[in-house]
């Protein structure tokens, strides 16, 4: 919450400093006497270990484009010059790829968190809307930079996903084109368009560090919301950041850089795809043209729709939807621990979210096979978009009104101190 | 009756179950390989007799541009001396550039060549694309570089397709003019005939040239052609999960101290 | 928690202690990859040395090769240039000292610390002043005072065995490690 600093220089620099620059004191005023609700789970360390991921692929970045060559000759060839002839290049090429993945594992179990326990509510919407912001910059940067190695997959899927923009020439003659044409630099995807994409790839990742400075701030004015969902009423629900914090989510960091490291050391192509060793062929299209698991629900729902327009609307339309939560969501109660109705219809959301994920791994014309006849996966991908849909634009707003949820308690202290709360 | 009544059925079932799905290719032979796994090596007797195939047969149409002579010195690989891994590049003839008299081919129209040096890596078969292309019916060897990166089954996958040649194509399968059956390859009709007869090398170490190990030793070159760290990466792995499982523990012990008289 | 300043580590700030400790040294453990990955790949350091064939270099000419980015020249010296750079007293010399990575720091300057055999002159083609590629001196179209080679950038003078004779130069002409495979091929670095 934000309230007066109590910090105290101790040491004549620090007194001197802190009447030029109050850096110390914004670090202890936020990281070290921050009250923080003494009940918070680990399903919030996420946003530490966000900020970790993104560390760890600015600075893999910065290393990696000392040696990579952004030129449509040369950029295949550098990468393999990264992996074999670059003294640990095999090993920070490596912790950025699969950084990637560990990033957007991280993005969404920290919004999946919030949805469950009502983070977004008012007054928090700002965060949120900060939030879904850097999620957008995500997967921009991470758009651009599978392009960067030249494989096949990278230069097959900025084709896909530039040309969808063509689109747009059914609602105004010749404006996708335009648009397409201004994107890729040419008349096709080419080595212009790959200079342009290794750029901004560069850039985004300095956006998203300014973003998370603003969904800080913006968090630190109402202080982090908790798994009960109740305000903090004083001081006994809270306890100082440091050390009860930095030493929750140092360990629970330590957990998740095993896990990035046994994909890094022991299963370094698991995320990867065959297809982007091969080196980008122009003329040559591979037979399923995926992105990475962390798109793929979007793609299913793309690819759900013949209509390439349409399609492209359902997918920008999905994206635009996460805006709009704090404002969908009617119920005064904000944790879904205490929503009995709201949290089945969550779960079943985040089934959902994987069932398109698995969807759009398939390629486009695959069916289930039940017991003899066919059920193409395509129609999966439309009951999961319309579910996706209907969980934010009818079961949101409905829910909050019809469900009776259970007793509040009445403080976060008692629960935590006293007897048991509700688990989980 | 009911006995012939169900005789028939089965035969019937068993006959259609026996028409085989020839759009889709056959799995890839269950092998397995001694640098699987998170503490596996490669074995550097493989390596160097993979190496002898890659070089007697497979370089006559397959280019392995990515990969550099001096890295058949380095630590991980094949094992070769400096010295050997010299007198290996000194073997290859590399297009040199132009003269002192300006001129980039000699008397007959061939292009001016050097002998290899450790810095150079394995010059290609064909000059270009298209002199590929048409010393192989149309068809483009792949480079061999990354081939274990670039297909799904990596070192299985290339063992399959090496000694999946010589099978029966089934009833009504066409096998396309100037193409060979193989039912491992993605849509069953492969350009290249099947490289690997027994003893087509004599190895140097007196191993037995069978097919079999001829396409095992050069699946394993070629799985380190691809991944010339892997050993590196699986012993610094393994230091470091055991770092990181000593930082956990002591992270959790200071978490749970931390935390004593809060909970 | 209580912040009494503790005048012995209690078992409490052991653990602490032990877990920064370790931490900190995975951190360095860590960090050792980034900073190495700047260091020259092991393609750059396969062309570290190079195998030269000096056998078409004619007396009074010079050759230029490229040795780790640097031109390197090869000189097949006349003698009447062995002989000028054997007449030339340490005394004479601005920098008495023989910059060659074959000998120790110390050797002086004398010509027969400058080569292997005099014929043949190895040197890297860098002024030692600041950096440009001196130009050699042949009788037809000599460059400078003393018959070696003339640094157009600031106007060093070398001799006929590539030492400093006048100008900004502080240094004669670096000899790189070297050594003769044969009589005519030399492998330099």
């Amino acid at each position: 919450m934000a309230g007066q600093s109590t910090y105290v220089p101790a040491t004549g620099f620090t007194r001197w400093l802190d009447k030029r620059l109050p850096i110390l004191r914004l670090a202890h005023d936020t990281m070290t006497t921050f009250p923080t609700p003494r009940n918070l789970n680990v399903w919030y360390t996420f946003g530490g270990i966000l900020t970790f991921c993104l560390g760890v692929q600015i600075v893999t970045g910065i290393v990696l484009a000392m040696h990579y060559v952004p030129n449509a000759d040369l950029a295949f060839d550098s990468v393999d010059t990264i992996m074999r002839d670059v003294n640990y290049g095999w090993l920070i090429r490596t912790v950025h790829a699969t950084g990637a993945s560990m990033f957007f594992l991280a993005v969404y179990l920290h919004m999946f968190r919030g949805l469950y326990y009502g983070s977004y509510k008012a007054p928090r919407e700002v965060i949120w809307i900060l939030g879904v912001l850097i999620y957008l910059l995500m997967m921009g940067t991470a758009f651009f930079g599978y392009v960067l190695p030249w494989g096949q997959m990278s230069f097959w899927g900025a084709t896909v996903i530039t040309s969808l923009f063509s689109a747009l020439d059914q609602i105004i003659p010749h404006l996708g084109t335009a648009i397409t044409t201004w994107l890729w630099g040419g008349f096709a995807v080419g080595d212009a368009t790959l200079n342009r994409f290794f750029s901004l790839h560069y850039l985004l990742p300095f956006v998203i560090a300014g973003v998370v400075g603003l969904h800080i701030w913006a968090l630190h004015v109402p202080g982090n919301n908790n798994p009960l969902g109740i305000d903090v009423k004083g001081p006994q629900d809270t306890l100082s950041f440091h050390p009860y914090y930095t030493a929750k989510d140092a360990f629970y960091l330590s957990l998740f850089v095993i896990l990035f490291a046994g994909f890094v050391f022991f299963a370094p192509d698991f995320f990867g795809n065959p297809d982007n060793s091969i080196q980008a062929n122009p003329l040559v299209t591979p037979p399923d043209i995926v992105p990475e698991w962390y798109l793929l629900p979007f793609y299913a729902m793309l690819r759900s729709v013949p209509q390439k327009l349409i399609g492209v609307l359902v997918l920008v339309g999905a994206l635009v939807t996460l805006f709009f939560v704090p404002w969908l969501d009617t119920s005064k109660v904000r944790s879904c621990r205490f929503r009995p109705l709201m949290k089945q219809f969550f779960w079943l959301f985040a089934a959902d979210c994987l069932m398109l994920g698995y969807v759009g791994s398939q390629s486009a014309d695959a069916a289930l096979n039940l017991g003899g006849t066919q059920l193409p996966l395509v129609w999966l991908a439309r009951l999961g978009t319309a579910y996706f849909y209907a969980f934010f634009w009818l079961l949101m707003p409905l829910i909050g009104l019809i469900e009776k949820p259970k007793p509040l308690p009445d403080s976060i202290a008692k629960p935590v101190l006293g007897g048991k709360g509700e688990r989980k | 009756m009911k006995i012939a009544f169900f005789a028939l059925a089965l035969g019937i079932s068993l006959g259609s179950a026996a028409a085989e799905d020839t759009s889709v290719p056959y799995p890839i032979k269950d092998v397995h390989w001694g640098f699987e796994g998170p503490i596996g090596t490669y074995d550097r007797g493989a390596l160097q007799r993979g190496f002898q195939v890659y070089k007697e047969v497979c370089s006559a149409c397959h280019s392995l541009n990515l990969v550099g002579f001096h890295d058949l010195a380095a630590p991980g690989g094949p094992g070769f001396s400096e010295a050997q891994a010299k007198a290996i590049a000194a073997g290859y003839k590399i297009i040199a550039g132009p003269n002192d008299k300006g001129e980039t081919t000699d008397a007959n129209g061939n292009p001016l060549t050097r002998p290899g040096i450790l810095a150079d890596h394995f010059p290609p078969p064909f000059p270009n694309e298209e002199a590929a292309r048409a010393s192989n019916g149309g068809a483009l060897p792949p480079d061999l570089s990354l081939i274990e990166k670039a297909r799904a089954g990596g070192a299985a996958y290339v063992y399959s397709i090496v000694t999946g040649f010589g099978q029966e194509p089934p009833p009504g399968f066409k096998v396309q003019q100037g193409k060979y059956y193989n039912p491992y390859f993605a849509g069953r009709n492969i350009s290249m005939p099947p490289p690997l007869t027994a003893d087509s090398v004599t190895f140097s170490d007196g191993t037995k040239a069978s097919v079999e190990q001829e396409a095992h030793d050069v699946a394993t070159f070629l799985a380190w052609a691809s991944e010339p760290k892997l050993e590196e990466r699986h012993r610094t792995g393994l230091e470091v999960m055991a770092f990181l499982a000593l930082l956990a523990g002591l992270l959790f012990l200071t978490y749970r101290k931390v935390w004593k008289d809060e909970h | 928690m209580t912040t009494a300043t503790e005048p012995e580590p209690t078992r409490r700030d052991f653990l602490y202690i032990a877990t920064g400790a370790v931490a900190a040294v995975g951190g360095a453990f860590a960090a050792w990859p980034f900073l190495d990955q700047m260091n020259p790949t092991s393609a750059v350091l396969a062309l570290a040395s190079i195998e030269i064939d000096i056998s078409s270099i004619q007396v009074g000419q010079q050759v230029v090769f490229k040795w780790r980015g640097h031109p390197l020249f090869v000189r097949r010296r006349t003698s009447k240039e062995i002989a000028e750079a054997r007449a030339v007293a340490l005394s004479d010399l601005i920098d008495p000292v023989a910059r060659n990575a074959n000998l120790p720091d110390d050797a002086p300057a004398t010509d027969a610390n400058r080569e292997y055999k005099p014929e043949w002159l190895v040197l890297i083609g860098v002024c030692t002043h600041l950096g440009c590629t001196p130009t050699v001196s042949t009788p037809q179209a000599p460059q400078g005072d003393y018959g070696g080679w003339l640094c157009h950038c600031h106007g060093s003078q070398y001799d006929t065995a590539g030492r400093i004779r006048k100008g900004p130069a502080p240094q004669n002409l670096a000899v790189p490690p070297y050594s003769f495979l044969s009589p005519t091929k030399i492998k330099v670095g």
